[in-house]
């Protein structure tokens, strides 16, 4: 059938690689806006309630630093957005009916909210009366939030499509359901556990930088009053994402079991399974799942797993052979094995061709349905016809299984972290707890690593599909050359480095300096 | 609501999107005046600082538009953007060069210097409207695409849909004369646009800026009319793309475009009432000194004027994305659209956007009540 060989691999490796550093680079700026949003509304507000001057002057410092963050997430996000036209455009047009809307609707109901309200928030301090200014502050905000919200409804889409349907006629897949797309678990899910993740690393941020002046005996009444402020919502925000982060890894259970059994490493899996603490994974080369049983010096939590993919600890999980070979799901119905699933899929793409084919020369109506009615029933593998072996479904093991672990292991660290500040700033004088002031200034990189390692899962997980089960990578990129692309990425790599160098400088001298108390 | 009407009212919401964002690249305009309007770092300063309060509305507008395109017109997206891939690739570039280029140039630690940013924001004043412009054009003048969607189901090809028919990806757009042509003019009347915002907005005894701005205002307006009636009449002369509603042939039709304005009638009174606005505005700003309002006049004669070239490329049974290597490739409303029920959906949506309007409005006269000094920059946040 199709033949892959077509199409220049490299160049989609080159895509996906410029794509991946655009959302990286882009995942270093947002979760600051969207944590800092809300610590510095807080600390507006008590400016508001009490008119104390020093809480507008702490306020107007994190602000000051949100501002600087703030550019660089605008310009990143925008390349994204247009990348998906640039370097992906069959799946633009494969999917654009789909995908385009929230988008779109980001555009109209986020974005604006958010450029009109930050001006105000920025230069309208002697400008607009106090409360104006606050609800200013807050509704900057809320419209990245809500940009949060529709640009994960996007990317849940293409974890788990729903509410859309394939029309033969204009070879695209249509919407049918918007409150399906709009409103699907998978986004939800994603929504609340990727904010409040964003929420964390604004805390982590705000602690770490209260730290250093506690450290250095500077602004010491501001630096202990940020960190309290810091702390209590970082420790609010790090349990909810437990929580959330136990509910997402349910739902991938369900949705995309690939993932899960990549990120857990679980060659073969059954009932009873524990959750791998570590394991020894070389992290240079995909493990051999095809031979070994489970990964080598493996340390795990006995009944985990299932615990956690089927809320029962008894609960069957699919391991990585078992997706490819064909397994029972719990409600009784068989998962096909991957080569029955290439094979549906390529008898797909087959009645479609013929269906077009048959159409373009006047067939009958009955000749038309029958192809129709192959075309449907196969119609769910349709993204499996391009696809070769099983090599080629399975995601690069190392990157998920890490990842995954660099992320639930960072969550633990922050809500310690957390703990302690509060401790020691209730019960104990904070500022003698030097230790304590080094880690958690030590902990500001490691949210960072932490939150990327959160997207790593979600997208490398998510591999070879650009839209699980329907579209794999190979098919939705552009005609380029490899060298086009090649450019490109080395030309946003140079760019945003620098741009990265020059906002971290900017904010350390910012910091140095201090609010102006 | 039928699909036709749907698919007329999402060309008209992206047309319109389209116009604004050629309004408000008054930002690009006065930018790329930034050394010639601001003869000391002082004055350079306050250019900065009064272009810095509204260049999130270009950008959003920006990014409102692409969106907006991408769910009402996604063959046209996967289609430029996809093919045309250095053209835009440029335009992203510059506009990330300038996101930043406001937040840094002035703070502590900047390691690139304030003067770095300030030429990087003269480059997307220059790159910016020049290449949007030029992109534009490309709509009456055509583009070098093939779209075959049974690509996707080929055994002998890629499945990929649409590609650009050479290897200059979207750079050979820059060799058609009527793109540069409606590049520059859009070019100079972003500089016009951005003369008149900095003479609305800024001290009059900071720059004596009447003055300052009478040579640039003069001399962009006479470049301006000259691109732009050059190519308003190349295209009222010109053989357009036109469409068969009821085969869905594309055919190549003398005068099309001229038709279009005769047979759309309220639009050729619309399009008299953006020029003459613009002229308006330009000639009364360049003789009263006192008058400011100059700004919201020509800014009002730009949105009606764009609006209505962009409308003429798509209604009428035209081919709004013409492709020069295979004609029946042409995109039109009809074969590129979303579903009926996507664009019912974003119907809805777009309700909306009066209200999104009114709250940039209110924000927009509470942030400008009074006009940008000096002890403004010194004394209360600034770039």
């Amino acid at each position: 059938m199709v033949n892959i060989l077509n199409i220049d691999l490299t160049m989609v490796d080159w895509a996906r690689a410029q794509f991946a550093l655009t959302a990286i680079y882009h995942w270093l700026f947002v979760p600051l806006t969207l944590g800092l949003a809300v610590i510095m509304g807080i600390m507006e507000t008590i400016y508001y309630r009490t008119g104390s001057e020093f809480w507008k002057k702490t306020a107007k410092f994190w602000q000051r630093l949100f501002g600087i963050n703030f550019a660089m997430g605008v310009a990143t996000g925008l390349i994204l957005e247009f990348e998906f036209g640039t370097n992906w455009s069959n799946y633009s047009y494969l999917v654009g009916d789909i995908f385009g809307a929230p988008l779109a609707v980001e555009g109209i109901v986020a974005f604006f909210l958010e450029s009109t309200f930050v001006a105000v928030m920025f230069f309208g301090w002697k400008k607009v009366s106090k409360g104006f200014h606050l609800a200013s502050t807050w509704l900057t905000g809320l419209g990245a939030t809500i940009s949060a919200w529709w640009i994960l409804v996007a990317n849940s889409w293409m974890q788990h499509p729903v509410g859309q349907e394939f029309n033969p006629d204009t070879m695209r897949n249509e919407m049918t359901s918007f409150a399906d797309v709009a409103l699907s678990p998978v986004a939800v899910d994603k929504f609340v556990h990727t904010v409040l993740s964003a929420w964390v690393l604004g805390a982590v941020f705000v602690v770490g930088v209260s730290a250093w002046y506690l450290l250095k005996k500077r602004h010491t009444e501001f630096a202990t009053k940020s960190l309290r402020v810091g702390a209590v919502f970082g420790l609010l925000a790090t349990l909810l994402l437990m929580l959330s982060g136990h509910h997402s890894a349910y739902t991938v259970a369900q949705t995309q079991p690939m993932k899960l059994a990549a990120m857990e490493a679980l060659y073969k899996g059954g009932t009873d399974q524990p959750l791998t603490i570590i394991a020894g994974i070389n992290p240079f080369q995909q493990p051999n799942y095809e031979a070994a049983d489970e990964p080598p010096l493996k340390i795990a939590v006995p009944y985990a797993l299932s615990l956690l993919a089927t809320n029962d600890i008894h609960g069957y999980v699919p391991g990585i052979r078992d997706i490819i070979d064909g397994y029972t799901k719990a409600d009784g119905t068989r998962e096909l094995p991957l080569d029955e699933k290439i094979e549906r899929g390529k008898e797909a793409i087959a009645a479609l061709q013929e269906f077009r084919k048959a159409k373009a020369e006047g067939a009958d109506e009955a000749t038309l349905n029958s192809k129709l009615s192959t075309l449907n029933s196969s119609m769910p593998f349709f993204g499996y016809g391009y696809v070769d072996n099983s090599a080629q479904v399975v995601p690069y093991i190392p990157v998920c299984f890490y990842s995954f672990r660099i992320m639930v292991g960072g969550g633990c660290l922050f809500v310690l972290l957390f703990m302690l500040i509060i401790f020691w700033l209730y019960k104990k004088d904070v500022s003698r707890a030097r230790w304590l002031l080094w880690a958690s200034l030590l902990c500001i990189p490691i949210s960072y690593i932490v939150s990327e390692a959160g997207w790593l899962v979600a997208e490398f997980g998510r591999q070879p599909w650009t839209i699980q089960d329907m579209l794999p990578t190979w098919v939705g990129v552009s005609q380029l050359g490899a060298s086009t692309v090649m450019l490109t990425f080395f030309l946003f790599l140079i760019l945003f480095t620098t741009l990265l160098a020059v906002e971290i400088r900017i904010m350390c001298k910012t910091i140095k300096k201090g609010p102006q108390l | 609501m039928t699909y036709a009407f749907l698919q007329h009212y999402w060309c008209f919401v992206v047309a319109l999107l389209a116009a604004l964002l050629v309004f408000l690249m008054f930002v690009q305009g006065a930018n790329s005046l930034i050394f010639s309007l601001g003869r000391n770092a002082d004055e350079r300063r306050l250019i900065v600082n009064a272009t810095g309060r509204k260049w999130e509305f270009t950008f959003t507008t920006l990014v409102t538009f692409g969106g907006a395109f991408f769910a009402s017109y996604p063959l046209f997206y996967s289609t430029s953007f996809g093919g045309a891939y250095w053209l835009w690739m440029i335009i992203l570039f510059s506009f990330v060069l300038q996101a930043v280029s406001y937040e840094f140039q002035n703070k502590m630690g900047n390691l690139l210097g304030t003067k770095t940013f300030q030429w990087l924001l003269v480059l997307n004043g220059i790159l910016g409207p020049l290449l949007l412009g030029g992109a534009v054009a490309t709509f009456f003048t055509g583009s070098n695409f093939i779209v075959e969607r049974n690509n996707i189901v080929d055994p002998l090809t890629t499945p990929i849909i649409s590609h650009w028919a050479n290897a200059s990806h979207g750079l050979d757009a820059l060799l058609n004369p009527w793109n540069i042509v409606l590049g520059l003019a859009v070019f100079f009347l972003a500089r016009i646009l951005g003369c008149l915002y900095i003479h609305n907005r800024v001290d009059d005894k900071l720059l004596d800026k009447h003055d300052r701005i009478i040579r640039p205002l003069w001399s962009s307006t006479i470049l301006f009319l000259g691109f732009f009636l050059a190519f308003l009449g190349h295209i009222l002369t010109c053989d357009g793309y036109a469409y068969d509603p009821a085969t869905g042939v594309i055919f190549m039709e003398p005068y099309k475009y001229l038709h279009n304005l005769l047979e759309m009638w309220p639009l050729l009174g619309l399009l008299l009432v953006g020029v003459v606005l613009v002229l308006f505005g330009i000639l009364r700003s360049l003789t009263r000194k006192e008058w400011k309002r100059g700004f919201w006049i020509v800014g009002l004669g730009t949105v009606i004027t764009v609006l209505v070239l962009l409308l003429l490329t798509a209604w009428n049974n035209t081919a709004y994305y013409p492709s020069t290597a295979d004609l029946q490739s042409s995109l039109t409303m009809q074969n590129s659209s979303s579903s009926e029920f996507t664009l019912r959906t974003m119907f809805y949506v777009s309700l909306l956007i009066p209200f999104v309007l009114a709250y940039i409005v209110y924000a927009w006269r509470a942030i400008d009540k009074k006009q940008i000094t000096q002890d403004e920059i010194n004394n209360d946040h600034a770039y």
